[in-house]
């Protein structure tokens, strides 16, 4: 029965997305962006915003790399270990499937 | 008060306490409301409005059984429109045919659904209604084919503590993505059965260390969440998040209060939506304002490093057993009532033996929930 699933996990060419469960909204009251998830909100920084916005089911991850290199300036072997860190935690989380 | 007043995030509603369900552990409070008292339609959307407004993102509809509301749908999309996160809290017996369909569709973001027990003989003895798990399983099965995350809710105690193997199993066999294992906190019904719930301490570590392997070993496959149990704690849990800081519930009446125990606190006096609005009374209640941030704290909380992590733990367990709302939470080590919770333990398992000496079943030393036991407890 316990092996239905097995652990995702982040690969370059994975295409993570939201699951239904999470949701990204802005909320006027507070001015910022919220992840809402169903029993804790989290109120992302700006580069896990960047990270999860483009978690749209169609952006690879090394894709997301490339991007955030050229927006942020900064070297890419950095980023892409930020962001493959940042996406296998929520990923383990269950809030982003690889 | 020593830091600004936050808008709320979460907001508990309690739509009613009506339940087919009788479990002895239930956090309603032991006088429970008939459904005259119950806010009505157009309340609960005026009163979801303005949380929305106020800066409330996620809305727990509770009760009792919330599906008893005809006119849950309404009160769902009512939110949704708002873009609040809805989370339907069920027991998940004797939901009609379509409506869970009807939740989803009506904007409803996630379902959480309680099992008295891993097996049906527990589930049905727990919550004193025949069939019970059997009906659970189909609402957990309809659930997901609705499209909709599920979360499993075990609330444990003596009776049922040896099964949280077998709730792991469950949960991943429906399809959940979360499982609270949730150790039952001693308010309400809880505390009028205290002596009857009560695990030993061998149960609790063995359940601490399942636990602790099945997180690993489960590690973005099911998130398991663990709530503990205070009364073999070190540190107490930050109640609520925090009096007043950044959660509140409502009542079936529509009584606003900090969280679902408070009205055990006599000294206090909660207010009404209606007689004044969300923000008045989030902002303004004395009740509200009573144990917020730390400026109300006693020694040894007062001089703490953890005051700002657990916030003195919970407010109701200090009236509860130190008998002052103001006192350092027992369940914290350094409170000087700390050796109270041991004490109580030891009794409720000095009963327990007594009563199995005495070849009773357990189920006959519950008080099982419901409108006519409250003459039981005076
Ligand atoms: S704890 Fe049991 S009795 Fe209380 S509301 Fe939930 S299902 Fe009903
Ligand atoms: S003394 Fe108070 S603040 Fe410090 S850990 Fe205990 S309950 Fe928390």
């Amino acid at each position: 029965m316990t092996a239905l699933r097995e652990r995702a996990l982040v690969l370059l060419d994975s295409t993570p997305s939201l699951p239904r469960h999470v949701r990204i909204q802005f909320d006027p009251v507070r001015q910022a962006y919220a992840v809402l998830s169903p029993e804790r909100v989290f109120w992302p920084d700006e580069i896990s915003l960047d990270i999860l916005r483009r978690c749209d089911g169609r952006t690879s991850v090394g894709a997301m790399i490339a991007d955030l290199t050229a927006e942020y300036d900064a070297p890419e072997d950095e980023v892409a270990g930020d962001i493959m860190t940042f996406l296998q935690e929520w990923a383990d989380r269950l809030l982003v499937r690889p | 008060m020593s830091e600004a007043l936050l808008p709320p995030i979460g907001m508990l509603a309690e739509l009613t306490h009506r339940c087919p369900l009788q479990c002895p552990y239930c956090s309603n409070p032991t006088e429970l409301m008939k459904a005259n008292r119950e806010l009505d339609t157009e309340t609960w959307l005026y009163l979801f409005r303005q949380a929305a407004d106020l800066g409330v993102l996620q809305v727990h509809l509770s009760g009792g059984e919330p599906t008893l509301r005809r006119d849950l749908e309404q009160l769902i999309a009512g939110l949704s429109s708002h873009g609040v996160y809805t989370n339907l809290i069920t027991a998940g017996v004797g939901i009609a045919e379509g409506r869970i369909e009807a939740f989803a569709e009506a904007g409803l973001d996630h379902v959480q659904l309680s099992f008295q027990g891993a097996h049906a003989e527990t589930t049905e003895r727990i919550g004193n209604h025949r069939g019970g798990h059997q009906k659970k399983l189909e609402t957990a099965r309809r659930v997901r084919a609705a499209g909709l995350p599920l979360t499993i809710n075990a609330p444990i105690h003596r009776h049922n503590i040896g099964e949280v193997p077998d709730f792991i199993e469950l949960a991943l066999s429906l399809g959940a993505e979360r499982l609270e294992i949730a150790n039952v906190q001693y308010s309400g019904w809880a505390l009028v059965n205290r002596d009857a719930l009560m695990p030993d301490r061998d149960a609790v570590e063995r359940q601490m260390e399942i636990v602790g392997q099945a997180q690993e070993r489960l590690r973005g496959i099911l998130n398991i969440d663990f709530v503990t149990p205070d009364y073999f704690a070190i540190y107490p849990k930050p109640c609520m998040g925090g009096w007043a800081r950044d959660a509140f519930m409502v009542a079936p009446d529509g009584t606003v209060l900090p969280c679902h125990a408070a009205h055990t606190i006599r000294s206090l006096t909660f207010e009404r939506f209606g007689d004044r609005s969300l923000a008045e009374i989030w902002t303004d209640s004395p009740a509200f304002n009573a144990f917020r941030g730390t400026d109300w704290m006693q020694e040894p909380c007062r001089g703490c490093e953890r005051r700002e992590i657990d916030w003195g733990g919970c407010r109701c367990q200090a009236m509860a057993i130190a008998g002052d709302p103001a006192a350092t939470d027992p369940a914290c080590v350094k409170s000087p009532v700390h050796a109270r919770m041991g004490m109580l333990i030891d009794d409720a398992l000095a009963s327990a033996r007594a009563e199995k000496a005495a070849g009773n079943p357990p189920e006959e030393s519950f008080i099982y929930r419901r409108i006519a036991a409250t003459t039981q407890l005076a």
